[in-house]
């Protein structure tokens, strides 16, 4: 059992504050942290890793300090955003060099390439790999030591669906093993599909923690904004104002565009098509205008 | 103190094939011109210790040890691979003695050797003069690593901090201010070569005691400071 402990953290780059009091325990199984870009996701990720001091409050794994000391790696695992790792050495050279760091040997590297099947291509220099490849590369240089804790920063950037897929497997098993997995995403499907549990930064602060079909309930209840456009707008607004799961229609003669306010989210998308199909009313356009991630959170942070 | 593995990853970040090219140009040209100061002028000891002192010595050594002490942690340090070290159960002092270790031996056999080697081209180390130069070129290698790297721990900008350094104050100050001779590697490095000659055609403004306590005080000094820098490295995140 590995839990990560968070208490009441604060970090300023001179007058800017990344970090705004952030209070959250990391255990055992998937954890999403998500947050739009600039969140904070990365300067967290790096106090939990121990490469940034918090500013105020502290960061433990299982109750050791996590910042100035170097032994505590023996138990965690890093993936970092940044791309440069060695690229003048091969694929095994670099996994083999960080389990040697560990005080192990080619062995474990071996393991460590096979988990993330990286050994097709394992004699090969890391300058010649696909972005997608340096990321399992990674990932075998953070498992090599088989850490009870693994801290990985927007793993699936730029990874192709397939590879997207490899990974998240990869981190389910992890997880169904009994690590304690802790990754960041500013792409809500990544964490859908992955987490058991997810933590929400905005804007520095925690928004949101708890079990993701919560989360997701908070999200889809939250007041949607359509713009609809029919082939008769004034008769399709009168029949839905009508019906409680609207709040509010805009008849918007410029743009010869209804914009409806739902607030019953799913009540709305059966309603709107069966409405026009009764009054014979074709919909040309249906689109949510406030789609934004930006928008969600920020919801989720006034919720 | 002293890790393999990290070692290994230093020299061939370091010998990497342009940084090689780089470190392999001035010893190359240090010995082109004693062929050809040789060729034209003939062995004389004044010629050979001038060029030794004021090329090798004052330019060559310092040049070498910029791109050694920095290039062994800066560039791992900028482009931020040097987290796959720091996030081991490895001591950060211990990463720092490493790649103390590898700059000097770079250092060395970059600089130290070549002088060697135009001593004996220049006059066939008459009056100890090739020998007088190599063991001021290995000391001083010993201090230029432990300056330089620790200057690539603390500054993204230490190969032009280094390089100015190595050139204004060093060569330029040095020869204005009688001062600034004083807190110059080169002038103790000059004091262990004069040592060595024996002669007049070897002099440094530094006593030989003073010159060895500061080189050790200097390398000692910026070694632990480039420890405990390495121990509370800040890595940003990209946001």
């Amino acid at each position: 059992m590995t839990t990560l402990q968070i208490d009441h953290v604060s970090r300023w780059f001179g007058n800017v504050v990344a970090v705004n009091d952030i209070t959250m325990t990391i255990g055992p199984g998937v954890t999403g942290l998500l947050g739009p870009n600039g969140a904070g996701k990365s300067t967290l990720i790096n106090m939990m890793g121990g490469f940034l001091a918090p500013s105020t409050g502290t960061v433990t794994l299982d109750g050791q300090q996590v910042w100035r000391n170097e032994s505590i790696y023996q138990h965690i695992g890093i993936v970092p955003e940044r791309e440069a790792m060695y690229d003048f050495l091969t694929g095994r050279e670099f996994v083999v060099a960080n389990a040697e760091l560990h005080g192990l040997g080619a062995k474990a590297a071996q393991k460590a390439l096979a988990t993330v099947e990286m050994e097709y291509a394992q004699d090969r220099k890391i300058q010649t790999y696909s972005k997608g490849m340096r990321q399992r590369v990674k990932m075998a240089s953070a498992l090599v030591h088989n850490p009870s804790l693994l801290l990985l920063d927007e793993p699936f950037n730029g990874m192709d669906p397939r590879q997207r897929m490899q990974l998240m497997d990869l981190l389910r098993k992890m997880g169904d093993e009994g690590r304690t997995v802790l990754f960041s995403s500013h792409i809500l499907e990544e964490v859908e599909q992955l987490a058991w549990h997810i933590e929400v930064v905005v804007a520095g602060r925690h928004a949101a923690s708890g079990d993701f079909r919560k989360i997701r309930r908070l999200m889809t209840d939250r007041p949607h904004r359509y713009l609809v456009r029919s082939s008769d707008d004034r008769t399709l607004a009168a029949a839905l104002i009508a019906d409680p799961s609207t709040s509010g229609i805009e008849v918007d003669l410029a743009e010869g565009a209804l914009h409806i306010q739902a607030v019953d989210f799913g009540r709305f998308t059966t309603l709107l098509p069966k409405v026009a199909r009764d009054h014979g009313i074709r919909l040309l356009t249906v689109s949510p205008s406030d789609e934004s991630l930006e928008s969600v959170f920020s919801y989720l942070v006034a919720a | 103190m002293y890790d393999p593995t990290v070692a290994r990853l230093t020299y061939r970040a370091l010998l990497g094939r342009r940084r090689a090219l780089i470190l392999g140009a001035l010893p190359v040209l240090l010995i082109a011109i004693s062929i050809a100061v040789r060729g034209l002028a003939g062995a004389d000891d004044q010629t050979a210790s001038d060029l030794l002192g004021g090329l090798a010595l004052a330019t060559m050594v310092p040049i070498i040890g910029v791109i050694a002490g920095t290039g062994a942690i800066g560039p791992e340090i900028d482009d931020g691979s040097v987290v796959y070290l720091l996030s081991k159960p490895v001591k950060r002092p211990t990463i720092i003695f490493t790649k103390l270790i590898v700059a000097i031996a770079v250092t060395m056999v970059f600089s130290a050797l070549p002088t060697f080697i135009a001593g004996l081209i220049l006059n066939g180390n008459g009056q100890q003069i090739a020998v007088a130069y190599t063991v001021a070129a290995l000391v001083a290698s010993i201090a230029y690593a432990a300056i330089f790297l620790l200057l690539g721990t603390v500054s993204r900008h230490a190969v032009v901090f280094g390089l100015v350094y190595a050139l204004v104050w060093e060569a330029l100050f040095g020869s204005l201010v009688s001062g600034a001779r004083t807190l110059s590697v080169q002038q103790w490095a000059l004091a262990v070569a004069q040592k060595v000659a024996g002669g007049d055609l070897v002099t440094s403004d530094v006593t030989l005691p003073t010159a060895t306590v500061l080189l050790a005080v200097v390398t000692v000094l910026a070694t632990w400071y480039a420890g405990q820098k390495l121990r509370s490295l800040t890595l940003a995140g990209e946001e």
